[in-house]
């Protein structure tokens, strides 16, 4: 059962603020889902290993050697805010 | 004779023979576009030839259209979202450089579900794209916007990304061949991301020979993207050949479920025929985990999406907004409102249930069970590839629906990717080629699927199921 404060929650956690009406949509979306997705609980899974990732690969490394890369402004010049070379953001602590 | 209907390797030898060239390429392409557009939308924008375009006379030449989460160096990509509105990428994406360097230029970029979030391109900030065959109907999606403007003639060939079936499904719908490569056939360096371990790029293309073309210039190593496998790429056009003699093709039982649609099953039986007569082998197969698919994906995608998405909030990138009133501090209140007002409602479900998934307290019983039934679904499939070559099964179970007929029940939507899904959870490759058209005039789509890296055998049966139809020379009356 997800409660309407499950959906404030998680909606915190995602850094979203809902309008009230979507936290009533979102906990019926989300019932209905996660109702669909209990399935999940009816195979053996005893000893089965999870696949977070398909290929066989691990740790893929380079020499780390210094290359060259986008340049500053370029970067700054998609950022919203931007002063001496740093994304400018909303005062952090009060 | 019409360019802009033409195929890439067509307007290839009529490059050679000095009967065209690009310019005229563009031009007719532009032109339909201007005509057919108004009514398709499968455009967000249309660029300018590039100021640093070389006409290079080689195999590729050819201009294409990019879906809307691709990166151009300095043109605008927004992933069909507010939230990445006015954002011009400082770098080329490594399948945009590849393209470059083999001389093709970029027409435009195509509508999408926003973030690739969805089965229909309705989730696009942009509005809906309309199916060619039927402008009522949805393109599919989420490479709906490549979809529709191959098969509408409004470009020879396009790019899309493939993370449960966003190539093959849309191309199923339009009528057109979509695949999607072996997960690290492809880099993904400069496409946005959605769930890392399953997104792949692939062609969206008219016929078989054109995608692969097109994807002898985008496969290959990149050390950009870690994931992007050091095999070596073949010449995919040697495997154009109408010769299926002794394949062993898998029809896994499971596959003619409650939902399909009698005209889509008719269709496939067809077809298996079609190969049958070309001496193709075909074997009762069992994927006994398929069933849970759809549930293991929207586990799995989700919260690799939710991770991905944490990037767009207001820093970084283009969109930021304020709240009118405070609710916690300055900056919290600027990520919350910039990604309440920057993202639409299907990229809130996903990133919620993402999150969801991922928290604590719920990881062990969705994200980690997912992760297990995951490797059930692949182990099915490794075991078939140990007697078969190739798994048929239709693309979609059914022909494209109604433009606003599943939006408001997000697992009817969902359920649409039950047959491409499993291909992005075990990697493997997956082709969707024209075999047919229901009553009411949509196009059906067949789904072949090979083992790892066997890009070739794809082809091969593609190949010669293609040319002993014509299906893929049908045109929409637009």
């Amino acid at each position: 059962m997800i409660s309407k404060d499950d959906v404030r929650y998680v909606a915190h956690l995602s850094r979203i603020h809902l309008q009230d009406n979507e936290v009533d949509h979102l906990a019926k979306d989300l019932e209905k889902i996660l109702g669909y997705i209990e399935k999940l609980k009816e195979p053996d899974i005893t000893n089965i290993k999870p696949t977070s990732h398909v290929l066989p690969l691990k740790n893929v490394f380079r020499e780390d050697i210094v290359r060259p890369s986008l340049k500053q402004e370029a970067v700054m010049k998609v950022a919203v805010s931007h002063h001496n070379g740093s994304f400018k953001v909303p005062q952090v602590i009060e | 004779m019409n360019l802009n209907e033409l195929t890439a390797h067509e307007l290839r030898d009529l490059i050679k023979a000095q009967k065209t060239n690009t310019t005229d390429i563009r031009d007719s392409l532009l032109d339909k576009i201007k005509r057919a557009d108004s009514k398709v939308k499968a455009y967000v924008r249309t660029f300018d030839t590039p100021k640093d375009f070389k006409e290079i006379d080689t195999a590729a030449g050819i201009p294409i259209s990019i879906k809307d989460n691709i990166c151009i160096k300095d043109q605008e990509t927004t992933c069909g979202s507010k939230i990445l509105k006015g954002f011009k990428s400082p770098y080329d994406a490594t399948v945009v450089k590849k393209l470059k360097q083999s001389g093709v230029s970029f027409i435009g970029a195509t509508n999408m579900d926003e973030f690739a979030f969805g089965s229909s391109t309705e989730n696009s900030c942009y509005g809906p794209t309309h199916n060619p065959w039927n402008l009522d109907c949805v393109p599919g999606g989420s490479s709906g916007g490549s979809a529709a403007a191959v098969a509408a003639h409004e470009a020879i060939w396009a790019l899309g990304s493939d993370t449960g079936g966003s190539i093959r499904q849309p191309a199923s719908f339009c009528g057109i061949v979509g695949l999607k490569p072996t997960y690290g056939r492809v880099s993904r360096f400069g496409l946005i991301a959605f769930a890392s371990s399953l997104d792949q790029i692939g062609p969206l293309a008219k016929d078989v020979t054109d995608s692969a073309i097109l994807l002898n210039i985008i496969a290959g190593h990149d050390e950009n993207d870690s994931t992007c496998a050091e095999v070596k790429v073949p010449d995919y056009t040697k495997s154009l050949v109408k010769d299926v003699k002794g394949l062993k093709i898998g029809i896994p039982k499971e596959c003619f479920i409650d939902g399909l649609d009698p005209e889509v099953k008719t269709a496939v039986m067809e077809a298996i025929e079609t190969l049958k007569e070309q001496g193709a082998i075909f074997k009762k197969v069992s994927l006994p985990h398929a069933q849970y698919a759809v549930a293991t994906y929207y586990i799995v995608a989700t919260a690799e999406a939710s991770s991905n998405l944490a990037r767009f909030d207001g820093v970084q990138y283009g969109f930021r907004t304020h709240p009118e009133q405070s609710r916690r501090t300055p900056l919290i209140d600027m990520y919350e409102e910039t990604r309440d007002k920057g993202f639409g409602s299907e990229a809130k479900r996903r990133i919620m249930l993402g999150t969801y998934s991922l928290s604590s307290g719920y990881y062990d019983a969705y994200y980690l069970r997912g992760q297990k039934v995951r490797t059930l679904i692949k182990n099915d499939l490794d075991k078939i590839f140990e007697e078969c070559h190739a798994i048929i099964t239709p693309t979609s179970p059914t022909t494209a629906f109604k433009i606003g007929e599943k939006v408001e029940d997000p697992l009817a939507m969902y359920l649409s990717d039950i047959y491409t899904i499993p291909a992005n959870l075990a990697g493997v490759p997956a082709i969707s080629i024209p075999c047919g058209f229901a009553k009411n005039g949509l196009p059906i789509g067949l789904q072949i699927t090979t083992k790892p890296f066997d890009e070739e055998t794809l082809f091969r049966i593609a190949y010669t199921y293609e040319q002993s139809t014509d299906w893929h020379k049908q045109k929409p009356k637009l």
